[in-house]
């Protein structure tokens, strides 16, 4: 017999060398208690929590908490039925509402997650015979919601505007097109140029979908992506967002104009064949999502802080992703894989949690200390993080 | 259009760049195995030669292609579409 699983004998060993050195597990902490969105107790330490993606830190707001508590008392802790079926509930459409109010479209689909939309939507757009044309350091639901549609995929240099043009105009003219971007991009934190990159899709008639995960609630005016804040909200196809990281909770969604955009719910497998999120979770998003509509002082006050973490470890002299602070999220470039698992434990050590990144979910093979803020997170707080970025960095020598 | 051998040629050349270990370059030669290639170098070349035919080669072909020869048969039929 075959063992399957020897597939992974690499992985395995490549994981006992990095615990033999004595560090810890990076990817098993537990949180034993949660006081906040910005502090949880880990290993029995009060620990700071800069790596949670709670970028508006809505997940201990009393509003939202009310909403899900009321919505559990009056329909149960479950659905057990498939959105298509039984599993629609006033709340799940009052959770679309909401969308269509915080993103003023036409259309709003919600999925039991930010993955599932990205595989459902993106499938069901690009079938075999299409082309996704996608950037190289896309998310792992993106490559997987090609996979699933059978689609022809065509990755371009990250954030390459002229990468992108180059290769719609190689393709054939009358084939289906759909560009995949993200507004941030996880791992570096850094933007995409959607202003350009949109307008050369529309020039060159592909269809657009942005993934604004890492921005909704925080970037823009009204908190609406990087589409907003570029201008180009109107001339993007369809939006796709998550419940798991700003909103507070979990889920995912679509969002379009599209006039044939309904026909989606048919057709979306994993959207089809899966059992709706508790009626609960509705109500805590969609009170969460429409008070993320006014929350311009939260929003403010969060650039505060990435903006003055990004200086902080820069003059501490750490290396970081991005040259300037361009969302809530800092990265923390490490030289490898054991030195970045060393300064994660240092950090913990101290009382702060980061995620620890490794390829292949990083581009270029980098290893990162991630750390993404949250509007919660006071000044001082900020200060004391870059007082552990300091004692910890020297401790293992990163600094 | 291109003979096979101007495209070995073209594929040959665009590989020094990246060939730094100076491995000797055959039909069989094998990019993940004796050119020893990451993902990172794979894209970096794959956009040198789309550039340099003004072709694509789609992941999904990508995944076939295993050594220096099956590249410059699918360039060749690339450019013959």
């Amino acid at each position: 017999m075959t063992d399957l699983l020897s597939k992974y004998d690499p992985l395995i060993q490549e994981r006992e060398t990095l615990l033999a050195t004595g560090v810890k597990d990076p990817f098993s902490l537990v949180m034993e208690e949660v006081k906040s969105p910005t502090v949880a107790i880990c290993n029995g330490k009060e620990t700071i929590l800069l790596g949670t993606y709670n970028y508006m830190g809505m997940t201990f707001d009393d509003d939202v908490q009310q909403a899900g508590l009321q919505a559990l008392k009056d329909f149960g802790s479950g659905t057990t039925g498939s959105r298509v079926l039984n599993g629609t509930y006033s709340p799940h459409k009052d959770c679309e509402e909401a969308l269509k109010e915080f993103y003023a479209m036409d259309h709003a689909m919600v999925f039991s997650t930010g993955y599932q939309a990205n595989l459902g939507i993106i499938s069901a757009l690009a079938g075999k015979g299409d082309y996704v044309i996608l950037d190289i350091d896309s998310h792992a639901s993106i490559y997987d919601g090609c996979s699933m549609g059978n689609a022809e995929i065509v990755a371009f240099r990250h954030n390459d505007v002229e990468a992108l043009e180059k290769r719609l105009k190689r393709l054939p003219a009358d084939a289906g097109k759909l560009v995949v971007l993200e507004g941030v991009y996880s791992m570096l934190g850094d933007v995409a140029p959607l202003k350009e990159m949109i307008r050369i899709c529309k020039e060159n008639g592909a269809m657009t979908l942005v993934d604004e995960a890492h921005s909704m609630g925080f970037i823009g005016e009204n908190g609406r992506g990087v589409c907003e804040e570029q201008g180009v909200i109107d001339d993007v196809d369809f939006i796709i967002g998550t419940f798991s990281k700003s909103v507070g909770t979990v889920g995912g969604f679509c969002v379009s104009n599209h006039p044939k955009f309904e026909i989606m719910r048919l057709v979306c497998r994993p959207y089809v064949f899966t059992a709706s999120l508790p009626p609960s979770v509705m109500a805590t998003a969609s009170t969460s999502i429409r008070k993320l509509m006014h929350s311009g002082n939260k929003r403010a006050h969060l650039w505060e802080n990435s903006k003055k973490l990004h200086k902080g470890l820069r003059d501490l002299g750490f290396e970081l992703g991005t040259p300037e602070a361009q969302s809530a999220i800092i990265a923390v470039i490490m030289p490898d894989l054991e030195r970045g698992a060393m300064m994660w434990q240092a950090l913990l050590a101290e009382g702060l949690y980061v995620n620890l990144a490794r390829p292949p979910a990083t581009p270029a093979n980098m290893t990162l200390l991630r750390c993404s803020l949250c509007a919660e997170h006071t000044t001082e707080q900020v200060d004391q993080i870059l007082g552990m970025f300091e004692a910890a960095g020297k401790a293992v020598g990163a600094i | 259009m291109a003979s096979r051998k101007e495209i070995m040629a073209k594929v040959e050349a665009l590989i020094g760049p990246f060939n730094n270990k100076g491995v000797e370059l055959k039909d069989d030669t094998t990019f993940a195995g004796d050119l020893e290639w990451d993902s990172l170098t794979v894209m970096d070349f794959v956009a040198a030669v789309e550039d340099e035919f003004d072709i694509i080669i789609t992941m999904n072909m990508q995944a076939e292609i295993e050594n220096v020869g099956q590249l410059a048969d699918a360039v060749a039929k690339l450019m013959d579409q």
